[in-house]
């Protein structure tokens, strides 16, 4: 017992000190690609290539004033950008980075993670809630609509990913998937991938998604009446949900930690990097998707998508029991 | 038949997706646009209009041109320049009797006041560097300077004297080098 | 502030309660600038939102003015051509012509033929630059970070260009009465003979990039439908009406200079909303590349400014003209009234942006917020030249 007690503490620390490492990282590395998808360097003064301007900001942040609008609730304002990062750090303790290397054994991995990271709709609608303010009642309005919708095609498509593996158990279906790419669920799930990845866009509030946020319409949306370390804290829950959602689609589709030369976290790490560059990607082309359009999107389009990709699964897992059976 | 056209119609439209991000990968790829002052600079500066400056003479080349007319500061839509002329200077015992006798006898006398100004104030908050002046200059005593990099800490510092100006400057080549080597060219 | 329907009473300045005085129950008021992220200038728009939905839009002018038409009765009539480069930032050339044309035209000067041609390039290198300015900053409105950069990459070019002959970048006073400040000299040429074929080569990837994509196509698709009767009731010129079927070009219905003389199309949309606008301009660059192709060429020799131009002194003769030229977002008209004094009695400037902007109250209705952005940015509104 204490055994295991000691494994998630340990892994809480390690997770958090990688929280805060990845923040820095996402944002140098959003701001680079940001610059250079635009013909321009991005942060390059401070420190060599730019490298300490992400710290140079943290510090602004955390020396910023703490200040509160007038007939905000302080309370619920102040337990907004907290209630968004703290489940962050939880939803990183069933991930496998390595054959045996995770924090939590818990066969039920993949349904804590998606559990935990429907609270960070709560802390939308209370920063929104709590600002006393119409553009951030606006934008906390549009944040909840939209990630309470894009949860459901998120949970349809990792279900038929459980059904192929037969396991909730994240480390589970890493091992079900092998070394090589044709043998990872990507090939044999394409489709709950791609739905896999809007809904995470969806979730997560990245463009072209990120109409909460939308700056040119509502001056920053539910985050208006932050700033300091209320701001920092919900920028960095941003970039963590992020790489959550990332490390969640390797190890469901990409094969996790398998590949042929390299160690497995070594894998595990570079794919995830590559996932997230993607998503960068995508912010910096894209215009940003009409909140209506948004909507569509998932009840038109992902979830039918999703219900007919987890009954064809479905179907054709039963077959092959049946076949084996037989 | 409708249903499978709109099907398709959205996998193509789900394509210009991925053409957008090869435009943009392609361009993360191509080098910057951007010429990092104060380490470099761009190199297309003698054509952009810095603040006015007095040209100077054949001669002299710290005396300016100008004849105080006047027409500068009666052309310029901001009223940004003020001349002022020089007073006669005075004249000497001898000067004063041929003066005198030259009066007596009905002769004309010619007037000894210098032509170039006394000061030429020029307030570059006010200008608009629009080249009115210039153009209307009969003596073609005013140019833009290609002191495009000028910068100070209060607005006294861009309200100044250009007849001053020009005594103080080393007049070299009519060329301001910037402070940095120029960057390349950028490509057509 | 809301309208506390018990309470009865509003907190806002005059026009929010004005506004506020025929609000419906329970809708929510905001105020849409007039500091804006959107990079519109300072317009202010006061909106009745029922949920997402637009009520009433109730656009507040007037931030911006700074009394242009003031300033033309005490400056001389040469004195106020910096005035004119600064009414409109976007298309300051097309203002410059407006107002030395009006004078020209009153006065009876005739400008020398290769002073016709070099107005007509400058002025078309700066139409493609309010309309790459357009373009970047409507997509920045929509959510799109990189066209901007781009647009702004190739506007660089068109402002070296144009920093050749004017020693500007951006606020033009190149024009004088009866001809330009100065020649183009072979840097100049050789400039924009190398320009043509790479902005011809860049519009191919604004196509890619951005005309062609699905989420932009359902943002402007379908946005904000003008109908020409709409127009013609409004006023409304330049790509607002042509997007909307109207064929009505200043340079091909009442011509100046040397457009007769040139072979270029007007491109009109049958779409009437803000994909068709969205088409218009991009067309209207490739034509404007067109135009300057043709200029170029047939650029005679001879002075580019008339002999006995015009002196500080000068006094206007007694008269009064109009003249109006095609600017990048609609017709520019200039009436100038003389009264045979050195000033000018009265000057009117007519721009397009107001009656362009004065469309959107009833465009809007009923759109959704995000519509109305969208609608407003399709405009191609630049307020100073709206409150001059």
């Amino acid at each position: 017992m204490p055994a295991e007690l000691i494994r998630i503490l340990i892994g809480l620390v390690a997770v958090a000190l990688s929280v805060g490492l990845i923040g820095l990282v996402m944002v140098w590395v959003e701001r680079k690609v940001a610059g250079h998808v635009q013909r321009r360097p991005g942060p390059y003064e401070v420190g060599p290539y730019g490298l300490l301007q992400p710290l140079a900001d943290a510090l602004k942040l955390v020396g910023k004033q703490l200040f509160m609008p007038d007939n905000a609730d302080p309370i619920l304002f102040w337990l907004a950008p907290v209630l968004s990062f703290l489940p962050v750090l939880l939803l990183f303790l069933p991930l496998p980075l390595g054959d045996g290397l995770y924090t939590m054994d818990i066969n039920l991995g993949l349904l804590l993670i998606l559990a935990f990271s429907g609270l960070a709709v709560l802390s939308l609608l209370l920063g929104g809630w709590a600002s006393n303010n119409k553009y951030g009642l606006l934008g906390a309005a549009r944040a909840v609509a939209q990630s309470v919708a894009y949860e459901i095609p998120l949970l349809l498509s990792v279900l038929a990913v459980a059904f192929v593996s037969g396991s909730l158990d994240l480390a589970t279906v890493v091992k079900e998937q092998g070394t090589w790419p044709w043998n990872w669920n990507i090939m044999t799930q394409p489709l709950a991938f791609l739905i896999y990845i809007v809904s995470a866009l969806g979730e997560t509030n990245r463009a072209p998604f990120d109409l909460p946020e939308a700056e040119s319409e509502l001056t920053a949306g539910f985050h208006t009446e932050y700033s300091g370390m209320g701001f920092g804290l919900f920028f960095l829950a941003e970039y963590a949900n992020m790489v959550v959602v990332c490390s969640v689609a390797t190890v469901l589709f990409l094969g996790g930690w398998h590949g042929p030369v390299l160690p497995g976290p070594v894998w595990f790490v570079l794919k995830v990097s590559l996932l997230m560059l993607l998503l960068v990607f995508f912010r910096w082309t894209y215009p940003r998707v009409r909140f209506d359009q948004l909507l569509n999107i998932n009840w038109k389009w992902l979830m039918p998508l999703a219900v007919a990709n987890l009954m064809l699964t479905a179907f054709f897992v039963k077959l092959a029991q049946y076949a084996v059976v037989k | 038949m409708n249903a499978i056209k709109e099907a398709f119609k959205t996998v193509s439209d789900l394509w210009s997706l991925m053409v957008g991000l090869k435009v943009t990968g392609k361009y993360f790829l191509e080098p910057q646009r951007t010429v990092r002052y104060p380490w470099k600079a761009v190199s297309n500066l003698d054509t952009y209009k810095g603040h006015l400056e007095l040209v100077g003479g054949m001669k002299d080349p710290f005396k300016p041109r100008c004849i105080s007319c006047g027409m500068c500061a009666l052309a310029c839509p901001s009223h940004c320049l003020t001349v002022v002329k020089k007073k006669a200077p005075k004249p000497t015992p001898e000067e004063e009797k041929a003066l005198a006798e030259a009066k007596a006898s009905g002769e004309k006398t010619k007037d000894k006041t210098p032509k170039d100004p006394e000061q030429f104030l020029y307030d570059y908050t006010l200008c608009s560097l629009c080249g009115t002046c210039m153009e209307n200059c009969p003596a073609g005593a005013l140019r833009f300077s290609k002191n495009v990099y000028m910068a100070g800490y209060s607005r006294n510092d861009f309200q100044f004297d250009l007849v001053l100006k020009l005594r103080e400057s080393d007049a070299r080549a009519t060329k301001a080098e910037p402070a940095a080597p120029a960057a390349e060219t950028s490509e057509a | 502030m809301t309208r506390y329907a018990d309470m009865g009473q509003v907190a806002g300045d005059f026009y929010t309660e004005n506004f506020a005085q025929t609000a419906q129950e329970g809708s929510l008021i905001l105020n849409l600038g007039p500091q804006h992220p959107s990079t519109h200038g300072v317009l202010r728009v006061i909106v009745e939102l029922d949920g997402e939905y637009v009520l009433r839009a109730d656009p507040v002018l007037g931030y911006l003015h700074r009394m242009h038409e003031k300033m033309a009765e005490v400056k001389t009539a040469a004195q106020f051509i910096p005035n004119m480069g600064r009414v409109d930032y976007g298309h300051a050339l097309a203002w410059n012509w407006a107002f030395v044309g009006a004078v020209e035209k009153l006065a009876g000067i005739e400008v020398p033929e290769r002073a016709e041609y070099v107005r007509t390039i400058t002025c078309e290198l700066n139409r493609i630059a309010s309309h790459l300015l357009w373009w970047g900053a409507y997509l920045l409105d929509l959510g799109a970070f990189t066209p901007i950069m781009y647009a702004f990459d190739d506007r660089e070019k068109i402002l070296d260009i144009l920093q050749v002959p004017t020693g500007s970048r951006l606020t033009y006073s190149y024009f004088r009465i009866g001809g330009v400040a100065q020649d183009l000299n072979e840097d100049c040429f050789s400039r924009i003979k190398a320009f043509i074929p790479w902005m011809r080569s860049r519009l191919p990837m604004y196509k890619d990039l951005v005309s062609d994509n699905i989420i932009l196509r359902k943002r402007i698709e379908g946005v904000g439908p003008i109908e020409p009767e709409l127009c013609r009731r409004y006023g409304a010129t330049g790509p607002v009406a042509r997007g909307s079927g109207i064929n009505f070009d200043v340079r091909r219905a009442e011509p100046y200079s040397v457009y007769p003389k040139l072979d270029f199309e007007i491109p009109t949309s049958p779409l009437m909303d803000a994909r068709g606008r969205y088409d218009v301009r991009m067309i209207e660059i490739e034509q404007s590349l067109r135009i300057i192709e043709q200029c170029v060429e047939m650029m005679p020799e001879g002075d580019t400014l008339v002999k006995g131009a015009p002196k500080p002194s000068w006094k206007v003769p007694k008269g009064e003209a109009y003249f109006a030229v095609e600017g990048g977002r609609g017709k520019i008209g200039v009436h100038v009234v003389s009264d045979g004094g050195k000033n000018l009695y009265r000057t009117k400037l007519r721009a397009p942006g107001f009656s362009n902007l004065s469309l959107f109250a009833e465009v809007s209705r009923g759109t959704i917020l995000a519509d109305a952005v969208a609608i407003l940015g399709s405009l191609d509104l630049i307020i100073p030249e709206i409150d001059r």
